[in-house]
């Protein structure tokens, strides 16, 4: 009776055995890949809204603070998305006439709210809170990005689990002083532009943050990598 | 074999529904967040207005002067908490974020909002009527607005409206400082520009006279 296998058919089951890995691995890659993905988190994706407003034209071109309209970000939980009447305390006045704003006008006349689409959106499991993020010195473009940068509004990270805890799990990376936490135009630390907090000039990120750690009491890393800080 | 077959589809069908289950019920869960929509109220609002009649828990207003700024149907002139420091800076930092689009950092009304086409420009502060009205009529102005300004009851919460008034009181006097208030042995670091007429009327640019006078100091 003759082989019914050739020779070469060892090699191939070798390869077939050590190429299962690889096979593996990359599915497990492609897995990873996927699921950080802006097709799973919604990073980048612009969503529809009923006015395409622009957070360009109204921070970076009119210099109007974040606070002006997300008024409890400093003291809730909820940054807060501003009532129509907030629109109208300037567009009572200007672009009275405009057909995109059409919308904002009829809210304000029925009293019915504008239902805006909600971009950064978190899971019903993660209780988040801006203000303990924004008091304890971690600036609103640390996390939306260049929010003025943005004529339509798009979710800069992830926001997925990994990410908070690449902050959480070094917090002096990102700190900066309470007084620039809303300044769009911050720049962290360097030798030729320093920071300086009480007197104290700091050019290094970590020196800043180290320090800020230290002067806002943030918790321990111990303490804020806890999985009931943010699951309760 | 087609048993182990089918017992291996249906768990694995078992386990699509188990965890697709579980992400939504967790994921969403049967409450409301802030501001959300809701099917349940006939406004859709999932954020509820105050039941007419009730009072919500530590919102009885007692202190009428600190929420309404009047004394009777007349506007007050005095803080109803002392101005300090941190007073003033609070009220800056207000003011810089509500106030200056419009009535500008200086408070002369020269803001860049109202320059993109508002039918009025605000007035300036460092006009005699204003620098002459009492304090509670700056309150009673954020409080209620006043002519084409709607009100910031909603964006201001009280305390940090009188933090702004203070400020306001604190611009309108930097803005018509002499020397003489400069305290002995400080100096000015540079001339305050001279104005032809009112100082920001609010309506035009102020309009600087020539800088001979301030030009020579400079020079010293």
């Amino acid at each position: 009776m003759s082989q019914i296998f050739h020779r070469s058919a060892n090699t191939l089951s070798r390869a077939t055995i050590f190429g299962a890995v690889f096979v593996i691995a990359a599915l497990g890659w492609v897995a990873y890949e996927v699921q950080g993905s802006p097709y799973v988190t919604y990073a980048g994706v612009r969503k529809p809204q009923p006015v395409p407003f622009s957070h360009q034209h109204h921070v970076a071109g009119l210099g109007i603070d974040c606070r002006y309209c997300h008024t409890s970000v400093e003291t809730s939980s909820f940054a807060g998305i501003p009532p129509t009447k907030t629109c109208m305390n300037c567009h009572s006045q200007i672009w009275t006439n405009a057909q995109l704003l059409e919308p904002v006008r009829a809210s304000y006349r029925s009293g019915q709210s504008l239902q805006w689409t909600r971009v950064n959106q978190l899971p019903d499991f993660v209780f988040f809170n801006h203000s303990i993020h924004v008091n304890k010195g971690v600036g609103c473009n640390t996390c939306h990005g260049p929010v003025d940068q943005m004529p339509l509004m798009y979710q800069q990270e992830s926001l997925q689990m990994e990410w908070c805890l690449g902050c959480h799990r070094a917090p002096q990376n990102n700190l900066r002083p309470r007084d620039q936490v809303f300044n769009m135009r911050y720049q962290p630390p360097t030798s030729a532009h320093p920071v300086v907090v009480d007197g104290q000039s700091y050019t290094d990120q970590v020196d800043l943050g180290t320090a800020l750690v230290k002067k806002y009491n943030v918790r321990s890393v111990g303490d804020i990598t806890s999985c009931n800080t943010c699951h309760r | 074999m087609l048993c182990l077959r089918q017992i291996s589809i249906a768990g694995l069908l078992a386990a699509i529904a188990v965890l697709s289950g579980c992400r939504l019920d967790m994921h969403v869960q049967p409450r409301l967040n802030p501001l959300a929509k809701s099917d349940f109220f006939p406004d859709q609002r999932g954020a509820r207005p105050l039941l007419e009649g009730t009072v919500a828990r530590g919102q009885l207003h007692e202190d009428t002067y600190l929420y309404t700024g009047k004394i009777g149907p007349n506007p007050g002139d005095y803080m109803p908490f002392p101005v300090t420091k941190e007073v003033l800076e609070r009220g800056r930092e207000r003011f810089n974020i509500y106030c200056s689009p419009c009535h500008s950092p200086l408070g002369d009304g020269n803001g860049f909002i109202p320059s993109r086409g508002f039918s009025r420009k605000p007035p300036s502060y460092h006009t005699a009527r204003l620098q002459k009205a009492p304090l509670g009529y700056f309150y009673d102005v954020i409080t209620n607005g006043f002519g084409i300004m709607l009100d910031y009851s909603s964006q201001i919460p009280p305390r940090d409206r009188w933090n702004i008034v203070a400020y306001i009181r604190a611009l309108q006097l930097s803005q018509n400082a002499t020397k003489a208030d400069v305290p002995a042995g400080q100096n000015v670091p540079s001339e305050p520009p001279t104005f032809l007429g009112d100082p920001g009327s609010g309506a035009t640019l102020p309009v600087m006279a020539p800088e001979a006078s301030s030009k020579s100091e400079d020079q010293k």
